[in-house]
């Protein structure tokens, strides 16, 4: 049986076909409206995650299938003392497939050895978030018609943003790919990522204002600068616009490049960029869905000839 | 100069590094069975300056070399038959180590998780770095605690 934890869980060419999926799902819904008839996911969220829950669920209704679970540790049997392997066992009775999240980092992992249906990582504390990847991954390769050969500038929180993290992993197994890291000192990519790209001879280049590189850029992955992450709120004055982006700092920029954010977004992006055509990130949730469905066909082994 | 006799069957752990002992004999389970065993702490040594060393008479098939080689694997193993060193053991780390550390990580699963083995996985050989397998949290000690 197969299980999602980390996006590095596929291979590359399994992606492309989970991708070749998604595309075509999302060219004739109708034709995968009814392939999951009769089966069930679980979304089993410990902490709230309203987006990716409604986004499982939506991918399972939309492929004919019902939902079930609980969307907070305290109006499930955890609240009671449960542990995560005994709950999957149960869950296991009553559905076909999960969607787990989870605060604490490797539940999933821990429910999937004891599942007996597959099991999908949907958000483990810092640790991965592979759906959101997928969705990444699969935004970039419809929008460009391919993952390789682009420059990619990731800009904001580079620190403790696991998308980020995650989304870079992903990447580096394509070719042809340049990054540009755009953050404040106190909020940089870790070293083991930039170790990493060293060893395995892939550019990169750190800077610190979004201006700077701006016009590089095929892609650009905005991040929320969080208040809490700087150690005095000076440093955090200073800093905070430099990744704000505004109708003026786009100008700057390719007239096709995109731009990406996990979402959601709180004042990192000027509402005013959303009419930009260069402004992909609604789209991206959108992709998310077809992700989703593509990956709940493939991990419970169905086919469109079976609807 | 302590003299300790020799052992019929069993193995001599040299070169052990000074203070280590005492946590070697714990994670080899030796406190939980009735062989014997001599420890020989802060012994002299040319090659170390001070070094322990644990001589353990008991079946040569019983010792789990993966957990010593974790902890030390510049250790020197000697097998002993019959009174005479009959084989050195070279030590490589495991791929991965069970039920030996614990990850330290608060927003780990381990933290939660009644009856979860805590696993570790060899992540990076050249500088004997393990990671957490469910949060791949790199392994660091806590002072005074595990290993």
């Amino acid at each position: 049986m197969r299980h999602l934890m980390n996006p590095l869980d596929f291979s590359a060419a399994e992606l492309d076909e989970l991708f070749d999926l998604a595309k075509s799902i999302s060219e004739d819904p109708e034709k995968y409206s009814r392939v999951c008839k009769g089966k069930i996911l679980a979304t089993c969220f410990y902490e709230p995650s309203t987006r990716t829950r409604l986004s499982f669920e939506s991918a399972m209704l939309r492929l004919g299938g019902e939902v079930l679970g609980f969307s907070e540790a305290s109006s499930s049997s955890a609240a009671k003392g449960e542990s995560v392997s005994d709950t999957i066992r149960v869950i296991s009775c009553y559905a076909d497939i999960c969607a787990m999240r989870h605060p604490k980092e490797g539940a999933p992992m821990v429910a999937a050895s004891r599942s007996g249906i597959p099991v999908i990582n949907a958000g483990d504390g810092g640790h991965q978030h592979p759906t959101q990847t997928l969705t990444d991954l699969m935004t970039i390769r419809t929008l460009r018609g391919s993952l390789n050969n682009f420059t990619i500038g990731l800009c904001g929180d580079l620190k403790f943003g696991r998308t980020v993290h995650s989304l870079i992993e992903a990447l580096m197994r394509y070719t042809g790919i340049r990054f540009i890291f755009i953050s404040p000192p106190e909020l940089k990519i870790p070293d083991y990522i930039t170790d990493e790209l060293n060893a395995k001879g892939i550019e990169y280049e750190e800077v610190i204002r979004l201006e700077d590189s701006i016009g590089d850029l095929d892609i650009l992955y905005m991040t929320r600068v969080q208040r809490e992450r700087f150690f005095n709120e000076e440093d955090y004055v200073r800093l905070k616009d430099f990744y704000v982006l505004t109708n003026e700092k786009l100008q700057l920029a390719k007239e096709n490049m995109m731009v990406l954010h996990p979402l959601p977004r709180v004042n990192e992006i000027s509402v005013e960029v959303d009419d930009d055509p260069r402004a992909v990130y609604f789209k991206q949730a959108q992709y998310g869905v077809y992700v989703r469905m593509a990956l709940i066909m493939t991990l419970l082994g169905l086919e469109v000839q079976n609807a | 100069m302590l003299n300790i006799g020799q052992i019929e069957e069993g193995f001599v752990l040299d070169h052990i590094q000074a203070g280590k002992s005492m946590s070697i004999y714990k994670h080899l389970g030796l406190d939980k069975n009735e062989d014997t065993v001599a420890i020989i702490k802060n012994a002299r040594s040319n090659k170390m300056g001070r070094k322990d060393i644990l001589k353990v008479e008991c079946d040569i098939n019983t010792l789990d070399l993966d957990v010593l080689a974790y902890i030390d694997h510049n250790i020197t193993v000697n097998v002993v038959k019959d009174g005479e060193i009959v084989d050195k053991k070279e030590l490589v780390l495991p791929k991965e180590i069970k039920n030996v550390i614990k990850c330290h990580n608060p927003r780990c699963i381990t933290s939660i998780e009644q009856g979860l083995p805590h696993i570790f996985v060899l992540a990076d050989e050249k500088n004997e770095v393990y990671r957490c397998k469910y949060c791949e949290e790199k392994y660091a000690p806590k002072d005074g605690s595990d290993i």
